[in-house]
């Protein structure tokens, strides 16, 4: 299968260009991604409430996103006098920038892996810090107690949940092998048994292994789906910017784009963490039923196949989200931490142990 | 070690989305701790008793609408029963009925926007739209009878504004039906769900001896698991005729007088006033609603005090009259106000979170706190 950068860098004739473009189709896709994933959160919602969500804006209210992010360009950018003006204009960026650079790691298809690095899962994991740099600075910069409230709610939650988060990446390392998300997605490929959710490539352990090691990796999905969820502060978790208390949390001073920075920077997040639970545990790109430009002898078509098998697997996770965002309620500081601390963290450790146990076996 | 450390006050309101209106909080907080609150009220005060004594007797009524603009038919139930009381009118049996239905299906619009909007307190969005689709078929009944949906002007003294169209008793009777399941569903959205649970039950205890002590009335003294209810115990109207039960907190999740209490005695109440409404709605007998009403009404020297059972709690009427055509004083004792003060005692030593959860279980309505 050819790779786009090489395919770009052929008919450009640059390695840079093709570079620099292949580093935006991302952006393109997020920036896609998110006026879908802000009118689908909308419609589900209104469903969900015996509403019809936006009607008026084009046909069904499909142009609803684009009139609001017109609205958002056209408002006034207001500085609060006692906030510090150099850190309140660099946290909207670096918070988008860190949930951005996560997309770097993300193999879109087998033809558009990003950077393919060898480190795929680790370096998100690195980068996704700069988003609660990025919100502490918010905070800290608004001059607003609230705003500082959700600041310091947000770095407690992101840090303490990062912890389960890595300890089923180790687990998920260890029996893959690798870190790299490519990988992984290459790894698990044909067939929907091949998922490591369902035990992983039946090349890789054998068959009786595999059978055991399913609740395992189910219990880790979960795990990992819980954590991922409080990494980007949504419902239950969403205490950083809890409406009844903290009016907006961290951006309740952020108005216009730099408001629609971090709005863009959650929502990137949100489909970021569905791509890679869906990348890890089931399957990536790769079709769980085998592809169409196989059994029709068009191999050129087996990219997009793929592209749309992932997008569709991170967007079924979105929509996870938003299904439990309106259902269920908030949970409290501590009970965040309880749950973090006494339950996703031992049960992420005896997992460890465990499929530690199994793989030497 | 050397380390400074102050408490942060924080100035919550009067405009915040869950102090429910223009209520000012200033919350001492050590981290999420709340050390002190002090809620400052006033920003709605529009002189509602001071206008009284300028206005006649039926001209009070539409003012009375806008105390707890949640319960506007009460509010004219209680002014209403006063003013007959002291006036000596003997109203018809058929507005006596209508009274009673109009006041139990106003309770439970109230109950369901206390109910909804603590659910969105306590973060869950989607109960509150589903309690306001209900809600909306009660304002419907409402506007079919009177015309409006939200300020009612409805009773009058000596009688009522507009008899029930034909359409009415059928239309009550279908939106029974049809709203008993939901309850069902609002308790397992809801008032079940583990995290709700979690963040209510144990939190904001008030014991039946503090409550008292601060007059807490209604489904928040009721929460504590005493047995007061003013239709019960001083009925007034033709509560007496009715089969109904007091639901009381039990502590079934927590302690008892716990904010989920609270909260469910709510849930429990609307059950009690669906079975009024059955019961009476069959009854009402023929009759013309505006025979007991006075062209003016002329009130006797002297004073009364007439009670209620408000959705909130008890709503008291105090009346004096000089043999005018206006009142010299009337006083209001408005559930809310009361049941308000207890806020900081019942927070001190609780998180924030916790705070707007035990606020949201007051129910408190700022109109009728500042009338």
């Amino acid at each position: 299968m050819t790779n786009l950068y090489d395919s770009l860098t052929e008919i450009l004739g640059s390695q840079i260009l093709a570079y620099v473009i292949g580093a935006a189709l991302p952006l393109i896709f997020v920036l896609l991604f998110v006026v879908v994933a802000v009118y689908l959160e909308r419609k589900v919602s209104g469903h969900m409430q015996d509403r019809l969500g936006p009607m008026r804006v084009g046909w069904h209210g499909v142009l609803q996103t684009i009139a609001d992010l017109v609205k958002l360009l056209q408002k006034e950018d207001i500085i609060a006098d006692g906030a510090d003006k150099k850190l309140f204009n660099l946290a909207p960026a670096l918070v988008f920038i860190g949930s951005y650079a996560a997309y770097a790691a993300i193999p879109f298809s087998g033809a558009f892996v990003g950077t393919g690095t060898d480190l795929g899962l680790f370096y998100i994991a690195a980068v996704s810090g700069l988003v609660v740099a990025g919100l502490l600075l918010a905070g800290w910069a608004s001059d607003n107690k609230y705003s500082l409230y959700g600041a310091l709610r947000t770095a407690a939650q992101i840090v303490s949940y990062e912890i389960p988060t890595a300890i089923i990446i180790i687990v998920m390392a260890m029996l893959a092998g690798t870190l790299s998300l490519h990988e992984f997605s290459e790894m698990q490929t044909s067939s929907f048994w091949n998922w490591w959710i369902l035990g992983g490539p039946v090349a890789a352990t054998s068959g009786i292994g595999k059978v055991i090691l399913i609740p395992f990796m189910v219990a880790a999905f979960i795990i990992m789906y819980i954590s991922t969820l409080a990494e980007v502060n949504r419902t239950p978790f969403d205490l950083p910017e809890a409406e009844s208390e903290l009016i907006s949390g961290y951006h309740t001073e952020y108005s216009g784009m730099k408001f629609a920075f971090f709005f863009l920077a959650e929502y990137a997040n949100m489909f970021a963490v569905s791509a890679i639970i869906a990348t890890v545990f089931f399957g990536g790109y790769q079709s769980p039923i085998g592809y169409l430009g196989n059994s029709l002898g068009i191999p050129g078509l087996i990219p997009f196949e793929q592209f749309f098998w992932f997008a569709s697997k991170g967007i079924f996770f979105v929509f996870v989200q938003m299904w439990l965002r309106w259902t269920l309620p908030r949970v409290r500081i501590d009970q965040l931490m309880v749950l973090c601390w006494k339950y996703l963290i031992p049960y992420a450790v005896t997992i460890l142990i465990f499929v530690g146990l199994i793989t030497i076996l | 070690m050397g380390l400074k450390t102050e408490e942060i006050v924080l100035n919550m309101g009067p405009q915040h989305p869950s102090t429910h209106g223009v209520l000012r909080l200033i919350v001492e907080l050590d981290g999420e701790l709340v050390v002190d609150v002090k809620p400052i009220i006033g920003y709605l005060h529009r002189c509602f008793e001071k206008h009284c004594e300028f206005l006649t007797y039926p001209q009070i009524v539409p003012y009375t609408d806008r105390m707890d603009y949640l319960a506007s038919m009460y509010n004219n139930f209680g002014y209403v029963l006063a003013v007959e009381k002291l006036a000596g009118i003997q109203v018809p049996e058929r507005v006596e009925y209508i009274r009673v239905i109009m006041g139990e299906l106003q309770r439970i619009a109230s109950h369901l926007i206390a109910l909804g909007t603590y659910g969105l307190d306590i973060g869950a969005f989607t109960p509150f739209l589903y309690l306001f689709r209900d809600r909306e078929k009660i304002l419907d009944l409402f506007e079919m009878t009177c015309g409006a949906r939200l300020l009612y002007n409805y009773m009058w003294v000596g009688g009522v504004s507009h008899d029930i169209p034909d359409e009415f008793v059928p239309a009550t009777k279908k939106f029974i039906k049809e709203f008993r399941p939901t309850i069902k569903e609002l308790n397992e959205l809801l008032t079940y769900n583990k995290i709700f649970v979690e963040r209510t039950a144990n939190v904001g205890i008030l014991p039946a001896e503090t409550a008292i002590n601060y007059g807490v009335t209604g489904p928040s003294l009721r929460g504590s698991g005493v047995k007061w209810d003013v239709r019960k115990d001083d009925p007034y109207s033709i509560y007496d005729r009715f089969d109904f039960d007091i639901p009381v907190g039990e502590g079934k999740m927590g302690t008892v007088g716990d904010s989920w209490d609270r909260y469910y005695v709510r849930v429990l109440e609307i059950e009690q006033s669906l079975r009024i409404i059955e019961q009476a709605i069959d009854k009402i007998p023929p009759g013309d609603v505006h025979e007991a009403v006075p062209k003016r009404v002329k009130v006797p020297k002297g004073s009364v005090y007439a009670r209620v059972e408000n959705p909130k709690g008890e709503l008291g009427y105090f009346i004096i009259s000089e043999g005018k055509n206006n009142p010299a004083r009337v006083k209001v004792r408005p559930p809310s106000f009361v049941n308000l003060s207890v806020l900081g005692e019942l927070s001190r030593g609780h998180l924030v979170a916790d705070l707007i959860a035990i606020l949201g279980s007051l129910d408190i309505v700022l109109g009728e706190i500042d009338r």
